[in-house]
């Protein structure tokens, strides 16, 4: 499978990433390499085999669900870029 | 006085114990090879030399009461992937400018519970995609390393390059790293030092950077094997905040060394015999089973048929993790903004000036792979053959091997900017062909270096053990270095 600009645009929208027209066009040909490459994976018999859930034979560990901290939000904003009063600044989102 | 760099973890240790010397002094010394020597290798991205020297002292203070730890006054680095407390923790990417967390990881509050002193973060690849270190936005790291007769600078390896550089040039008694497909093996093999990936699950991934959460994990850079051993013991640990940490009590993993490996089978697998390898490779790889078997350890051929299949079923499950786990960085809770008209212009300008060519590809693959109508065809399938290459590893442990003996890297170090590798990602992909399998399976391996090849660069071989037996590891790794010797770069800078 390959893609063309137009797939590449359209999931560098889904991942949030703005390309311009040349970085898409130069992104195809080594997406393609890459997809060209995990291509030999249809070789692969894997009738009734079960997909890799976890490499470590485990049943999954659970915590009591309880509070375990809290009254940390100057903490928590402390790496934004824009906040104020504690709430984290972004665009007006809702007219 | 010798240059206290020169000595291993263990030496220091014993010195530290013996009040031979001080932490302070030791701490001092390795600061000032830092500050002469760090530009000409571009090893570390921050140098905390105040951090130091309060903790140096704080270990002088208490070895002099005799409550010193097992790491007590060890300079270490740190890869700039763990997250440490109040200092830069950035994975080497320019999204998280500025990042200072408020919180410490599991793996460094374990060295530092054990006395070790912190000396600064370590450059690497971005967010850990790479296996050269050139992804990084602070630069490429260059190797301590030289061909013979030339003055090109080589790469260190990836992503752990940093780590890998201030090992081998004595900017760090020991480093910690991170293995999502190599990135502990591969640079280690390329700077003549020996790199431990431990088991899944062995040390905690809390505070560590995601990049593929059910690939990655931490473990060391060092000078010998021994030095590997002694790091472990304090890195792992059982941590309720990492739901995949093991309940499994942590050995006392340099007892293991010296012990006899006689009797203990070494599985040779013919599927690492890939085209194009350099026949020095092959040499260097009979020269470790001469040795094995020299010590008594019993040599059988072993088949691992899915072997080639793992590197491309990596390329499908590690951009989709890393596709969601980097989902994060929005420009809005930490790092980098890039303003905009509206929030998505925001998070899309942000991005796209935050993360670099090879993560944003790595994204890309992983959103592609895991959008609607490719989900089964990619990332089901390739879960599929992830469980065939456990179960080709699982067979030859059921038949009685107990640890697999390969090349680490098909080659050795390469020149900075490849023309070839930059046109082609898939090329330097590559280079992770022995090591990723191990990923995919969980298992531990440790990479000890071998041998030099005819352009006198060091070359590694791997070892990989059975889940949880990273013991087994450190006993064969100690024979093999017993044989081979230990290998310093001349120093040039």
């Amino acid at each position: 499978m390959s893609v063309d600009i137009d797939t590449v645009k359209r999931v560098a929208r889904l991942a949030r990433i703005a390309v311009t027209e040349e970085e898409a066009s130069q992104m195809t040909g080594k997406l393609n390499a890459i997809l060209g490459f995990v291509e030999q994976l249809g070789e692969v018999d894997v009738e009734g085999v079960e997909p890799m859930t976890s490499v470590i034979p485990q049943s999954m560990r659970k915590r009591q669900d309880g509070v375990t901290d809290g009254n940390i939000a100057d903490i928590i904003v402390a790496n934004a870029p824009a906040s104020e009063e504690n709430f984290f600044l972004v665009p007006k989102v809702v007219e | 006085m010798t240059d206290l760099t020169q000595l291993t973890i263990a030496e220091a240790r014993t010195k530290l114990q013996a009040k031979e010397i001080t932490a302070t002094e030791l701490t001092d010394a390795y600061l000032t090879a830092i500050d002469a020597h760090n530009a000409a290798f571009n090893a570390y991205v921050a140098v905390t030399h105040d951090i130091a020297r309060s903790m140096a002292k704080a270990s002088d203070e208490r070895l002099a009461s005799g409550k010193g730890g097992a790491l007590e006054g060890i300079p270490l680095g740190i890869k700039d992937l763990f997250a440490t407390k109040g200092v830069h923790t950035q994975a080497a990417s320019h999204i998280l400018n500025g990042f200072k967390p408020d919180y410490e990881s599991t793996v460094t509050a374990n060295l530092w519970a054990d006395g070790a002193v912190l000396l600064g973060k370590l450059n690497m690849d971005e967010f850990a995609m790479g296996s050269s270190n050139e992804t990084s936005y602070y630069g490429p790291v260059k190797n301590p390393w030289k061909a013979r007769g030339s003055d090109a600078d080589l790469v260190a390896g990836g992503s752990s390059g940093g780590s890998a550089a201030a090992v081998a040039a004595h900017l760090c008694a020991g480093a910690t790293a991170t293995d999502t497909g190599g990135s502990i093996r591969q640079p280690a093999a390329f700077t003549g030092t020996v790199g431990m990936k431990p088991t899944y699950g062995r040390c905690s991934r809390w505070g560590t950077i995601a990049y593929a959460s059910s690939l990655d994990q931490a473990g060391s850079i060092s000078r010998d094997v021994r030095d590997a051993a002694i790091m472990l013991k304090s890195m792992a640990s059982t941590d309720l905040k990492d739901s995949t940490s093991v309940d499994l009590p942590v050995p006392e993993y340099e007892s293991a060394l010296g012990q006899s490996v006689k009797g203990l089978r070494i599985g040779i697998p013919n599927e690492y015999r890939v085209d194009g390898m350099p026949d020095e490779v092959e040499k260097l790889w009979q020269e470790g089973i001469a040795y094995l078997r020299d010590a008594g350890a019993e040599i059988v051929d072993i088949s691992l048929p899915h072997t080639k299949y793992a590197l491309p079923a990596y390329y499908i499950i590690s951009p989709a993790e890393a596709s969601s786990n980097l989902a994060r960085y929005d420009g809005v809770r930490y790092g980098l903004r890039v303003p905009g008209k509206d929030i998505i212009d925001l998070y899309e300008k942000t991005r796209a000036a935050g993360f670099g060519d090879e993560v944003k590809r790595r994204v890309m693959i992983g959103t592609y792979v895991l959008s609607a109508g490719y989900y089964d065809a990619y990332y089901v399938r390739a879960q599929k053959v992830r469980s065939l290459i456990k179960r080709d590893f699982d067979l030859a442990f059921d038949a009685g091997v107990d640890a697999i003996l390969t090349p680490a890297t098909p080659s050795a170090a390469f020149g900075i900017a490849d023309k070839e590798m930059a046109a082609d990602p898939v090329k330097m992909y590559l280079n992770d062909i022995f090591t990723v399998t191990v990923n995919m399976a969980g298992l531990p391996a440790i990479s000890v270096p071998a041998g030099l090849d005819n352009q006198g660069l060091p070359l590694g071989l791997q070892l990989i053990g059975k889940p949880f037996e990273e013991e087994t590891l450190f006993r064969a790794a100690y024979v093999i270095e017993q044989s081979a010797g230990r290998f310093e770069p001349q120093k040039w800078w």
